[in-house]
């Protein structure tokens, strides 16, 4: 059989995780395909209703890439996005789906191949949690 | 405003298993400035069922409005016709809402998605907190503002019990001690004699023990004819 290839959608800070992409694009390191980027200004941006809709449309995993610390261009757009992250975890447990399916990264802009890094680790993380229980 | 609460999904998602066509409504007065009822609430609310049940191997059809304020007729009145057409309605508004539909629409079910908690306030964004419980006569006058019933955790109206360290109440270290907050304010406004006064035992007959209150008044009342 087939390894089960996860979809993920990847919220994306235009500044740091963007600038990022770009970086490992001009390293040569491919982002995995089964990613699905959506750049959004900034992280402050990415709604719990956003996370949600993604894993009720069929999306695996999804994630949210923000700057890193301190280094939010509207001061903490990124600790906002954390705490949704949170919430939508706690949420994904209640309702059967699962948590982990979920996650937050920070990156600067300087680490490029930490983004394609972080693409891999997730999906090896949801590849272990096999296909979301609602794609079932 | 009135401070409310989300359930739990699995305890809203055990009320509403049975139906196949439910409407989610939220209110966009007090429960949406709490954020646990209104419009985006709603939306995760829904979206949040609609996994639930999927994995149950359910396919309900959840659909979503907001009204201004589910406590007003003519803002229920406007569902009407979205009413018509499911088999149960989930509010998402505080109790008063819940209510208002279910009388309404008589051969619909109303399930509650909140948990109605207290009068509050925020504090801060994100902690709100309780400022009034609704006694019936209100006794702020005497107290500088600041509500001994809903903020003293034992109501008391003669001074602090005694238990209260460095501002916080011996309940709980989370809470401030309401009659600190009195002895302050009261401090500030230069009125802490008010204090020495001892006051009878509190007059409860405008409270919860006669039933459900109403207040009539003739100036203002006529019969509706709708
Ligand atoms: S005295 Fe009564 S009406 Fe006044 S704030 Fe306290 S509980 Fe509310
Ligand atoms: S510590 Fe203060 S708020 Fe708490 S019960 Fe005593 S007087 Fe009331």
């Amino acid at each position: 059989m087939a390894e089960f290839e996860p979809k993920l959608i990847a919220f994306c800070c235009i500044n740091c995780p963007s600038s990022s992409v770009t970086v490992c694009e001009s390293m040569g390191m491919s982002i995995p395909t089964n990613v699905e980027v959506v750049r959004v200004p900034c992280t402050g941006r990415v709604d719990i209703l956003h996370l949600l809709k993604a894993i009720e449309s069929g999306a695996d995993g999804v994630y949210v890439a923000g700057c890193s610390d301190g280094n939010c261009q509207f001061t903490d757009g990124n600790v906002k996005a954390n705490r949704r992250i949170e919430r939508v975890k706690k949420l994904l447990d209640e309702i059967g789906v699962g948590g982990q399916r979920v996650e937050m990264y920070r990156m600067s802009a300087a680490m490029g191949p930490r983004f394609a890094e972080v693409a891999r680790e997730m999906t090896e993380r949801v590849r272990g949690l096999g296909p979301s229980p609602l794609r079932r | 405003m009135i401070i409310a609460e989300q359930k739990p999904i699995q305890e809203i998602k055990a009320m509403i298993a049975s139906y196949q066509k439910i409407l989610v409504v939220g209110c966009g007065t007090c429960v949406t400035v709490c954020m646990a009822g209104g419009e985006k609430e709603v939306g995760i609310i829904a979206t949040s069922l609609r996994m639930a049940l999927r994995l149950d191997g359910k396919k309900p059809e959840i659909t979503e409005d907001c009204i201004q304020r589910q406590c007003e007729w003519e803002f229920v009145d406007a569902l009407k016709d979205r009413i018509s057409k499911v088999d149960a309605i989930l509010s998402s508004a505080c109790g008063v809402g819940v209510q208002a539909l279910a009388e309404r629409f008589p051969d619909k079910p109303v399930y509650p998605a909140l948990n109605t908690t207290f009068m509050g306030m925020p504090e801060k964004h994100g902690l709100w907190i309780e400022t009034c419980r609704g006694c019936g006569s209100c006794e702020l006058g005497r107290f500088g503002g600041i509500c001994p019933i809903a903020r003293c955790s034992k109501g008391l109206l003669n001074g602090p019990c005694g238990g209260s360290q460095d501002g916080k109440c011996e309940v709980s270290k989370e809470m401030d001690c309401g009659w600190q907050l009195i002895y302050g304010r009261l401090k500030t406004l230069n009125q802490l004699d008010q204090v020495e006064e001892i006051l009878p035992p509190k007059d409860w007959s405008t409270d919860r023990d006669k039933g459900q209150r109403r207040i009539l008044r003739e100036d203002v009342y006529y019969e509706q004819t709708v």
